[in-house]
């Protein structure tokens, strides 16, 4: 191996956490503000741009939908194809309703006679049998992280409500201060970002528009939380807007040495 | 809440301008709806509301949208309700969505003397007394009088008219809509 190609795949070795996160995972429901009895559809995928369908469709089975009355809905007519997945969702309950995909885990990474090992394999789920029967108890290199990934939206028949967004205290979530479907242009909004439901201060939050493909820049904003986890946004334009957040840090059990939590979620400002 | 007896209703109704202050007031809405040169016309949704200083809502005063047709079933089964029938109009009502958020969210629909069909291009008359089922007394303050429109096929308007309450005798406010809203006239008395 010459010296350049070797800086190559060292390069890419390095890089490769980063180019994981590169694609957004994202939900998009059809509307959010309804009255009651209608029907929403959500599109579920990752790609680089917010709402493009040009990557991947995002599994389903992690998908979490909580009613207004705190229990749990099933989605109709759930569909998984080359790009996206979609499903739809009838408001028979006037509320809020919580749309997730929560996906916790564990990944790991190790070296087997100088090969580098992962665990589970890209694009697969995991499985506390597949963990305990594929990943070695001891190896070289091996390192574990606690992988806690939630992508939601949220969409509202008549009144809005909050039990359904009452934090389950479990990585990182979002919890509205000035609501989540009562978004509109011309006000600011206050979110505040907790970590297993405490606040979480010093967070960068990045914030996409929609319509990334119809300008020349992504133009994200960028905010930081504030000491009690709270930050404030204005929104340059009514549409949909794609929000996330990540934070790494050592508060896991073992096996995990490391923990990453993502957050994204999908939110809605109409025009006033 | 005091309930105006019929001799001083009456008397309010009959002359505006001489009630005393212990009589209720009223407000007289002309709400106009142009006439549109459009390939598909459908009647607006049309939503009048009023609101405090601080934007809370004191109350839906006429909201008109399509009503349920006759033999309806609720949304939800089979083919009618994949054909959006059955939902009785409803559907569109966020399309007012100043409304929506300010009061209609939270009216039980159909609402007794504030919802009914949708109205034809013209002019029409709308009267509320202070201290009728649409309108509880109000007490002295800044008031704004909304008037919301929105059409199928067409566009959004929203036309506000602010008002000091008690008013002066016989005063009249007027807003002129661009598109979905023709001249809107609110006549006060008490």
């Amino acid at each position: 191996m010459n010296l350049s190609l070797l800086r190559a795949s060292l390069l890419l070795a390095l890089s490769l956490p980063f180019a994981a996160q590169a694609h957004k995972a994202w939900l998009q429901p059809s509307k959010t503000v309804l009255s009651v009895n209608q029907w929403v559809t959500v599109d579920a995928a990752s790609s680089t741009d917010p709402f493009v369908k040009d990557h991947n469709p995002q599994r389903l089975e992690p998908l979490r939908i909580t009613a207004p009355d705190g229990s749990e809905l099933a989605p109709e007519n759930a569909h998984t194809g080359k790009l996206r997945s979609s499903f739809d969702l009838q408001l028979k309950q006037a509320g809020t309703y919580r749309i997730a995909l929560v996906n916790n885990g564990l990944n790991a990474s190790w070296e087997e006679n100088g090969q580098r090992r992962m665990w589970p394999p890209r694009g697969q789920p995991f499985s506390a049998e597949g963990f305990a029967k594929e990943v070695p108890a001891q190896a070289d290199k091996l390192k574990v992280v606690a992988s806690q990934r939630r992508t939601e939206t949220f969409v509202t028949a008549g009144k809005p409500s909050e039990t359904a967004l009452k934090p389950t205290g479990i990585g990182l979530e979002l919890q509205p201060i000035t609501g989540v479907n009562d978004l509109y242009a011309d006000e600011p909004a206050r979110f505040r970002f907790l970590l297993d439901g405490k606040p979480a201060a010093g967070l960068k939050v990045e914030v996409v528009a929609d319509g990334v493909r119809y300008r020349d820049a992504v133009n994200e904003i960028e905010v930081r939380t504030g000491a009690d986890g709270s930050f404030e946004l204005r929104w340059p334009q009514p549409g949909l807007y794609w929000l996330s957040t990540a934070v790494e840090d050592q508060q896991v059990e073992a096996p995990a040495t490391e923990r990453r939590a993502v957050y994204s979620a999908t939110l809605e400002v109409l025009s006033p | 809440m005091r309930t105006p007896s019929l001799s001083a209703l009456a008397l309010a109704l009959g002359g505006g301008l001489l009630a005393a202050p212990a009589f209720a007031g009223r407000l007289d809405l002309s709400v106009q709806i142009p006439q549109l040169d459009v390939a598909e016309y459908h009647r607006p949704y049309v939503a009048v509301w009023l609101e405090r200083e601080d934007r809370s809502p004191v109350g839906t005063l006429a909201v008109w949208y399509q009503q349920p047709k006759k033999g309806d079933k609720p949304a939800g089964e089979g083919a009618a309700a994949m054909a959006g029938a059955g939902e009785g109009g409803s559907k569109w009502l966020p399309d007012l969505r100043q409304w929506w958020r300010r009061s209609g969210r939270d009216l039980s629909l159909p609402a007794d003397g504030v919802s009914g069909a949708t109205r034809p291009v013209g002019e029409h008359a709308l009267s509320v007394v202070e201290g009728s089922a649409a309108l509880a007394k109000l007490p002295a303050g800044n008031y704004k009088l909304l008037v919301e429109a929105a059409r199928e096929e067409g566009g959004r308007e929203l036309l506000e008219l602010p008002f000091q309450w008690p008013a002066a005798a016989g005063q009249t406010l007027q807003a002129q809509g661009k598109s979905e809203l023709g001249l809107v006239r609110l006549a006060l008395s008490r």
